[in-house]
């Protein structure tokens, strides 16, 4: 028990000693924070007609990020799987980060979908034995398998940390076994939030079953993409040394994974265009406009010409192995899957609505604000997470240590 | 069929009790609740946790008793798990924060379905001169919104405006693509019939346009409803007579039910709903028209209020050209089953599986 309380204590005190740069990092994300919980406000009192959200398109950036980061969140496993299954040595050491960033990313989908709800007053509803749980909901057991992933990082990735805290063995006993579980998990949520969509007959544009298999290529892209990317600003900020090895197999994911998704996009496009019934309106609408409405018609395109590009460049090995050009291709993944995913899958899938009516959808300045804030909450709770992480794995929290 | 034809009652109900008057039709007082306050106050031996707070609220006659009242809806179970006597409490809750909110006294009826009623629906799209009486006299009776922002009007009718199509003998030869002068495809005519691509904002000095035909919309009613089905916390539901019903007070606003829908049959309410006083319909149902607030969602029921009393539900007392019809699916005799009987029936989409208790046809 003095244990835990000491190494409570030395994670926080740890945590919150930083220089101007980190204070000044922090602070900025802090600002943006308070502009969320004022929107978020606003739109439990005003209401949802502060965003830009209608009856004909009732889920917008919210419900776009929430998808979006369910990905990043599985993406984890793509450190977590090679480490633990492959054995892989430079993944090994960096696994907990993965840990971190899932948990991160799990709490951020949380805060979409309070951002999301016309009532998050009355979530509790959905919680046995005050609330009702349905098991033919999709949206039930995404909750369900989100906050068991987040469990399951949560122990794993802190066990570990206290394991290297106090300086002992980890216990293999129960501890790979729960690895192993969440490696699975990790499939699950993503799967789950793919059938939340895909099982809607009433919107044709999501109604097939490449759903799950897209959101998972697109996820061990994007997810990975930005973990290359934090590992670069780890190397260069901190004393922690992240193995080019790991990043290099991490680029090789994200480039198959990338590859996937495009030729699975294309597959799409072709059945839907060659065949061209009213089904395939909504991808229309994406692509080239519908009744003269183009709104997403620039987004579908630069994100075509953000993957298809990133995708060539991974394929060079100019930018594949200099460590200086890598992050420009994950830049460009990371963005244009941000973009196809969210509102490219999302908002088309209400249009034109299952009565044959077009409209448009204006995220408006609180959605954009809203979302911003719950981003700049993410990369808060990230920045912790990891700072606290590798100060541990670099020694520099220890049991017993630090007086 | 003549348009003027009397609507007859839809068969036989049991009167509910405690509403000896069809409610809709009289006084809306003389369906009070039967128990004083001090009664149901005395009844409660086993308070829960949230009568506990409803009782605070209507013991405290000061002037937080509106907001108590607000406070204990928050805790209140769904509706379908309540006890009757729960039922109860949350029924004079709500009357009493209506009644104070709109000036008027507002009932708020519990009746629950009556055994032996299938409700269903048909409607003659030949008649239908899209006029849109029956839109109008649903917000009336159903206390939609009806502001002025975007989202702020809500109706739950669409009459769907669709063009009859044009051929012309001038485009018979426009092939696409002309290539090699093989022609794949033609462009002789402008979409006629053509399902779900109507448009139910138009504005013409006269209905029935030549042009056009018409064909409402709303909610199906369906037997296997798919709105019910995403339902994450069950406050959407089949009630016993075939109604789709949502427990307003339930909802937490997720909007998978709109997804799911394949009729666009719901609306959400994007802020609290514009309802004036005076137009305010003081006649309600616990599912069915009682004022509805900010980021739940609401759709058509049939009226409730109106039909578990044995009448028509307002767009069918409405129309003019009598297209629409009513009744028990269970009595060979209603007219609904009349209709399916006798006359050509589809329903919309019905490749979907949802089998809407709602039917089209024509003579
Ligand atoms: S029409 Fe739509 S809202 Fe009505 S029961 Fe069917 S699925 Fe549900
Ligand atoms: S919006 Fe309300 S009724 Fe619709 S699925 Fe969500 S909780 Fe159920």
């Amino acid at each position: 028990m003095k244990q835990l309380t000491r190494f409570a204590a030395d994670y926080v005190g740890y945590v919150l000693k930083g220089g101007t740069k980190f204070y000044a990092w922090m602070g900025s994300l802090a600002v943006l924070m308070i502009g969320m919980m004022y929107v978020f406000y606003l739109q439990n009192t005003e209401g949802l007609i502060v965003t830009g959200m209608t009856s004909q398109i009732h889920d917008g950036l919210y419900f776009a990020n929430l998808v979006f980061l369910v990905g990043v969140a599985a993406g984890a496993v793509t450190i977590v799987f090679p480490a633990y299954v492959y054995h892989h040595e430079g993944m090994h050491k960096v696994a907990v980060l993965g840990e971190m960033l899932a948990i991160t990313a799990v709490i951020m989908v949380m805060m979409f979908v309070f951002a999301h709800m016309g009532r998050p007053d009355r979530l509790w509803h959905m919680i046995p034995p005050w609330g009702i749980y349905s098991f033919s909901s999709m949206l039930g057991w995404d909750v369900l398998v989100l906050n068991g992933y987040l469990f399951l990082n949560l122990v794993c990735g802190f066990y570990y940390l206290w394991v290297k805290y106090t300086g002992g063995q980890v216990n293999k006993k129960w501890f790979m076994p729960l690895v192993y579980i969440a490696i699975v998990w990790a499939l699950s949520i993503h799967t789950v939030t793919a059938f939340l969509i895909s099982t809607m007959p009433a919107r044709p544009m999501w109604f097939h079953s490449m759903m799950p298999i897209r959101f998972i290529s697109t996820a061990f892209a994007a997810g990975p993409a930005l973990i290359i990317l934090i590992f670069m600003i780890v190397r260069n900020n901190t004393k922690f040394w992240v193995d080019d090895s790991a990043i290099k197999l991490l680029a090789t994911i994200v480039t198959w994974c990338l590859g996937i998704a495009l030729f699975l996009t294309m597959s799409e496009v072709v059945v839907e265009l060659y065949a061209r019934t009213e089904h395939a309106n909504g991808l229309y609408y994406l692509m080239f406009g519908l009744h003269g409405l183009t709104n997403l018609v620039p987004w579908f395109w630069s994100a075509v010409v953000l993957m298809v590009g990133a995708f060539i460049l991974f394929l060079m090995p100019r930018f594949r192995n200099d460590m200086k050009l890598l992050p420009i291709p994950c830049v460009m993944a990371f963005a244009g899957i941000w973009i196809e995913k969210g509102m490219g899958l999302i908002v088309p899938g209400f249009i034109p609505t299952p009565i044959g009516e077009v409209t448009e959808y204006y995220p408006s300045f609180v959605e954009w604000l809203l979302t911003l804030g719950i981003w700049a909450f993410g990369f808060f709770i990230l920045t912790i997470l990891l700072k606290g992480a590798i100060g541990i794995l670099q020694g520099e929290i220890k049991y017993g240590a630090a007086k | 069929m003549t348009p003027n034809e009397t609507p007859q009652a839809c068969p036989a109900q049991e009167q509910p009790a405690g509403c000896p008057v069809p409610p809709a039709s009289a006084d809306p007082a003389a369906c009070a609740p039967k128990t004083s306050r001090r009664d149901f106050l005395k009844a409660g031996g086993t308070l829960s946790l949230s009568s506990l707070m409803g009782a605070g609220a209507l013991m405290a006659q000061s002037d937080d008793a509106h907001a108590a009242a607000e406070w204990a809806e928050h805790f209140q179970k769904n509706y379908r798990l309540m006890t009757d006597k729960e039922k109860d409490e949350a029924r004079l809750r709500l009357e009493k924060r209506y009644s104070a909110e709109y000036g008027k006294k507002v009932t708020v009826d519990t009746t629950g379905p009556q055994p032996g009623v299938l409700m269903g629906y048909a409607l003659n799209i030949r008649k239908c001169i899209g006029c849109r009486r029956c839109v109008h006299a649903c917000v009336e009776e159903n206390n939609q919104s009806r502001g002025k922002r975007p989202g702020e009007k809500i109706e739950w009718i669409q009459v769907l405006r669709m063009e009859r199509g044009e051929f012309s003998k001038e485009r018979m030869n426009q092939g696409y693509p002309e290539g090699l002068g093989i022609q794949v495809g033609g462009n002789a005519y402008t979409p006629a019939g053509q399902v779900l691509e109507g448009q139910y904002h138009y504005n013409p000095e006269t209905v029935p346009e030549k042009d056009a035909n018409y064909m409402p919309i709303a909610c199906m009613q369906c037997e296997k409803p798919p709105c019910v089905k995403v339902c994450p916390v069950r406050t959407t539901y089949r009630e016993g007579d075939g109604v789709v019903v949502i427990d307003y007070n339930w909802c937490i606003g997720c909007r998978m039910c709109m997804g799911a829908c394949p009729y666009w049959a719901r609306r959400f309410n994007v802020a609290n709903p514009v309802l004036p006083k005076e137009e305010m319909n003081p006649v309600t149902h616990y599912l069915g028209n009682r004022p509805r607030m900010r980021g739940v969602v609401e759709k058509c029921h049939w009226c409730l209020q109106r039909s578990r009393h044995g009448r028509y539900p307002a767009c069918v007392e409405v129309c003019p050209v009598g297209a629409r019809k009513f009744g028990n699916l269970l009595d060979p005799n209603s007219e609904v089953s009349l209709v399916l009987a006798r006359k050509n029936v589809f329903r919309l989409k019905a490749e979907l599986n949802t089998f809407p208790k709602f039917f089209y046809f024509y003579d």
